[in-house]
């Protein structure tokens, strides 16, 4: 297979199909967690530390217990002595053997370690009722030395907690062929070596994270609602964490506004609500504020990068090697060590590179902790070499477009299953084509021909062009993959088909849904391989009483994964529908044809049977095979023998007024290729949000501290997530190479956006300075800082 | 106290705390939960209503001050069944995907189509400022609202 010109279609997959999602979240009846109401339910709220790093000297909760209102107080002391949980909260990914995991309770009992951690909860019986309370908590403190920033945790003599005697948390190398290396760099004609910053980012999504604990007291079960992207997983976690029977906890991720990983996690809020429902036999219910996200929901990003390139006198890549000093936060959260190392076999990207080293170093901080954010670990990979590619074509002497073109793998033909230096097998890929695509659709020449004639003519507002070809892996994962990298879950994921007895279909999904649109995209696939409307197919998730077994949506796995699983279920149906159709009509099973939905005997056109007609046979079970069980429902559980590896080009275009250091985005292009598309309308909205949120890195958001470690920026009046004002429309192209490691040759489109496009941003900005001599940027590229960076430069060339 | 308004065209009254937010009293004591809360700095519009016919967000103003007004929500903007051509220009140009912005970013939309019928891309993207989106890049919204102005004006 190669990639083709087009979007290959069948009846339904492929086509421009209109949400199912839509009419509700559009009236108003979308019912997200603080939407949820129960009858005597208490309020949360949350005291949290005002330091960064301190001893819990006293609590002080006396004048909150007795506001009106009020149902109880509790200091960390006191849950931690009511029992309630039987373990830390779980870090899942330890990447090493010896990963220092200092135990993370959901609240501090002697010791905070970063502005925001729980030191005390009230239950109250109101919204207003619980803040005010919560404000009239006073906490004595003993201040200690703050650790606010990687090069403080790295190199400074304080630790982050007290009882450690490193910052460090751990190591983790990725040298396959240490000689080959050094070799590599012995011998080149050019080398590159930069350093970025990946600044930390607040997810932010629209919906602040909640949580409703409902307990029924009788029996002991819990229902959690949670603003979540993994139910499934939080369900097993509560268990592990609370010493609560698993088959007593119900997990309902209802309608959920955005996660972006943000809501990939297990929180503590989430464990204080199910234990202290479980234990009053009363509803408890929590909803974050705004500025409170900034302290109760993880961050992502916070690197520090160093890369160098080894290339011979043509710019062909000889070698790259790359170290990462890891901002973990304060505590390791569900996955927060592993997110930089799910770029680490990204930061060869799409080139032929012979020889690749990595090692990343991931350090305590007493700030919030980090974790995984759109694309986790390969926007920042991508960044990196992105980057470091501008810098060697200008070493080189050559176009930006040409160093790439340069160094594509397979010469930038079409290629499968190609091992790489990083060690991974990639699917497939075809790079060569998404640059000539977007080289055209962004209108390069002209572009070009536009930058020379401001240049020429000394404007102030000078353009710059920026591109990146970026790569990414998805399909989160191959068990065994995740073995090896000590992640301590599969990858796998579950689908359910059924025929109900009129004929409709429902499918229940594993993998739970936030704005991706899951529901229309499975019936896509269900109508198309069942050869039925796909408005007869009901999609059931995120409710683990009706979807038992799943695995949740991150890593842009669901369609890579879960809609693969729901396809192999269809094929299963029509399987045994095939048993059930040749019974009734006669005939030897393999006589007949499946196709619009209806069995046929071949060459007996009116031997026919409507599959609708085999599932009502199933129903009544008058007339099955012998020992055949009377349903039409298959499930399958797969597990990708592969990831997927979806690329593209992007190509953005910046103005610059040198006198303001203002930077405007006046256009951007995209050619994606995400193997097949099922709903290509889907696909474009994920580009389109991804790619705002690597412009949004790259221009204007970054979660700042000063060296106590307090954010600066925690409400949306500081963290500049963009509005419509600040973007432009897009530009979008496609290209269609189907991947190899699954039956519907489909890749992932979730991160895509956002792991090209900070790249494509500062390559930008960076041309359109180069004849200043500037050659770097730091992210955020906000006006103040550009300007500065023209001074400099100007100042030195004078 | 009680607090009277007219909801969605219904005589609406509840008993709040004088110190109610209008988003709180619609959300938490009159049951109409569209209107969703996204921040606590009146920055991302998620609470955007119309009172008196103007958009406004109800998260800036308390449920007393709103007395006696006349509020449309987003359980409002559809008339029998029908759902806004605002509602169905989101929908059939996909500008919306975790819809949690949506409630407040349609009933924006709306009420900058009243102010400025025929906007260009340029006055959209400048009247929707106050909206923020985190899903969708904006690309998809801005073309609803366009097309909803081009059926309006045919
Ligand atoms: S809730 Fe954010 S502006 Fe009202
Ligand atoms: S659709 Fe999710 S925030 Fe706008």
């Amino acid at each position: 297979m190669t990639a083709t010109e087009s979007a290959p279609t069948t009846t339904h997959i492929g086509a421009r199909k209109l949400r199912k999602e839509d009419p509700k979240l559009l009236t108003g009846e979308g019912k997200y967690v603080d939407d949820i109401h129960v009858p005597g339910e208490l309020w949360m709220g949350m005291v949290r530390s005002t330091m960064a790093h301190a001893r819990i000297t006293g609590v002080d909760t006396s004048a909150a217990a007795e506001m009106p209102g009020v149902h109880a107080v509790y200091t960390g002391p006191e849950l931690q002595g009511m029992g309630l949980w039987a373990a830390p909260l779980p870090c899942a990914w330890p990447v090493t053997e010896d990963m220092v995991n200092p135990p993370h309770y959901p609240t501090a009992v002697d010791e905070v370690h970063h502005v925001g951690e729980i030191v005390a909860v009230v239950l109250a019986d109101s919204r207003y009722g619980a803040a005010d309370a919560a404000e009239q908590v006073v906490v004595d403190y003993e201040p200690l030395p703050a650790v606010a920033s990687i090069a403080a945790a790295r190199d400074g003599d304080d630790m982050a907690h007290s009882d450690l005697e490193s910052n460090k948390a751990y190591s983790w190398p990725l040298v396959p062929d240490p000689e080959a290396l050094d070799a590599a760099f012995a011998s080149a004609t050019h080398t590159i070596k930069a350093e970025f910053v990946q600044q930390r980012l607040i997810p932010a999504a629209m919906e602040p994270r909640g949580v409703l604990a409902v307990p029924s007291p009788a029996g002991g079960d819990i229902t959690l609602y949670s603003a979540t992207q993994v139910p499934h997983i939080l369900k097993v976690m509560v268990a592990a964490t609370t010493g609560l029977p698993e088959s007593k906890l119900r997990v309902i991720a209802p309608a959920v506004g955005g996660g972006f990983g943000a809501k990939l996690n297990i929180n503590p809020d989430e464990i204080l609500a199910a234990t202290l429902a479980h234990k009053l036999g009363r509803a408890v219910r929590w909803t974050e504020t705004r500025s409170e996200a900034a302290f109760s929901t993880h961050q992502g990003r916070g690197q520090l990068q160093t890369i160098e390139v080894a290339a011979d006198a043509d710019g062909k890549l000889k070698g790259v090697r790359v170290h990462l000093d890891a901002d973990m936060g304060a505590y390791m959260m569900l996955i927060t060590p592993g997110v930089p190392l799910l770029g680490s076999f990204l930061y060869t990207g799409v080139y032929d590179v012979p020889a690749f080293g990595f090692s990343c170093d991931g350090y305590f901080t007493n700030l919030t902790p980090t974790d995984a954010y759109r694309g986790a670990g390969r926007p920042e990979a991508s960044y990196a070499i992105e980057r470091a590619m501008d810098l060697l074509a200008a070493e080189v002497g050559v176009g930006p477009d040409e160093i790439r073109r340069r160094n594509y793998l397979a010469g930038g033909g079409h290629f499968e299953n190609l091992e790489t230096a990083s060690t991974l097998v990639f699917d497939s890929g075809h790079y060569a084509p998404t640059l000539d695509a977007a080289l055209e659709l962004s209108g390069y020449g002209d572009l070009r021909a536009e930058q020379q004639r401001r240049r020429d003519a000394g404007e102030s507002k000078q353009l710059g062009i920026g591109m990146c070809t970026y790569v990414e892996i998805c399909g989160l994962a191959p068990s065994r993959a995740l073995a090896g990298l000590n992640f301590g879950s599969g990858g796998w994921e579950h689908a359910v088909v059924r025929f109900l007895p009129t004929g409709k279909v429902e499918v229940v999904s594993g993998s739970t849904p936030h704005g991706q649109g899951h529901e229309t995209a499975w019936s896509q696939i269900v109508a198309d391989k069942l050869g039925i409307d796909p408005d007869d197919v009901t999609v059931l998730h995120s409710d683990t009483a009706i979807s038992p077994l799943g695995l949740d949506t991150y890593g842009s796995r669901s369609l890579a994964v879960g809609g693969v699983a729901i396809a192999m279920a269809c094929d299963k149906v029509i399987d045994k529908a095939k048993l059930i159709a040749a019974h009734q009509l006669e005939a030897n099973p393999d006589d007949l044809e499946f196709a619009d939905g209806s069995f046929t005997v071949k060459g007996s056109p009116d031997m026919t049977m409507p599959i609708q007609g085999v599932a009502f046979g199933a129903f009544t079970a008058h007339n099955l095979p012998d020992g055949m069980e009377p349903n039409l429902q298959e499930q399958v559980s797969f597990d990708p023998p592969n990831f997927a590896f979806p690329f593209g080009t992007h190509i953005c275009v910046v103005e610059i007024d040198e006198d303001t250091g203002e930077v405007k985005l006046l256009d951007y292009t995209a050619v994606d290729d995400c193997g097949n598309q099922v709903n290509p309308l889907i696909v474009e909205g994920q580009v389109h949000g991804g790619i705002v949120q690597g412009v949004a890195q790259a221009l204007w958001e970054g979660a700042s501290y000063d060296e106590d470690g307090n954010c600066r920026n925690p409400s949306l009046l500081d963290y500049l997530v963009p509005s419509a004002a600040e973007v432009p429309s897009m530009k979008l192209g496609a290209t269609y190479t189907p991947s190899t490691s699954n039956p519907l040759g489909v890749k992932g489109v979730g991160e895509a956006g956002t792991i090209g496009s900070a790249a494509a941003v500062i390559n930008a900005i960076c041309d359109a300075l180069s004849p200043y001599g500037i050659k770097d940027i730091e992210m955020p590229a906000t006006p103040a800082r550009v300007w500065k960076t023209i001074q400099e430069a100007k100042g030195g060339q004078s | 106290m009680q607090v009277e308004m007219t909801v969605n065209g219904q005589p609406m009254a509840a008993d709040v705390e004088p110190r109610t937010l209008l988003v709180h009293y619609l959300r938490d004591h009159l049951g109409l939960t569209g209107t969703n809360v996204g921040c606590d700095t009146s920055s991302c519009g998620a609470c955007t209503i119309h009172i008196d016919g103007e958009s406004a967000k109800a998260c800036t103003m308390l449920a007393v001050q709103a007395r006696g007004a006349d509020v449309t929500t987003i359980e409002g903007l559809a008339t029998n069944g029908e759902l806004h051509p605002m509602q169905t220009a989101f929908m059939e140009c996909h500008g919306l995907q975790c819809g949690y912005c949506t409630p407040g970013m349609v009933m924006a939309a709306t009420s900058l189509l009243a102010e400025n019928p025929n906007p260009s891309e340029h006055e959209v993207r400048e009247g929707l400022e106050g909206n923020l989106c985190r899903c969708t890049g904006y690309h998809n919204i801005v073309k609803a609202v366009l097309a909803a102005a081009e059926g309006g004006s045919q």
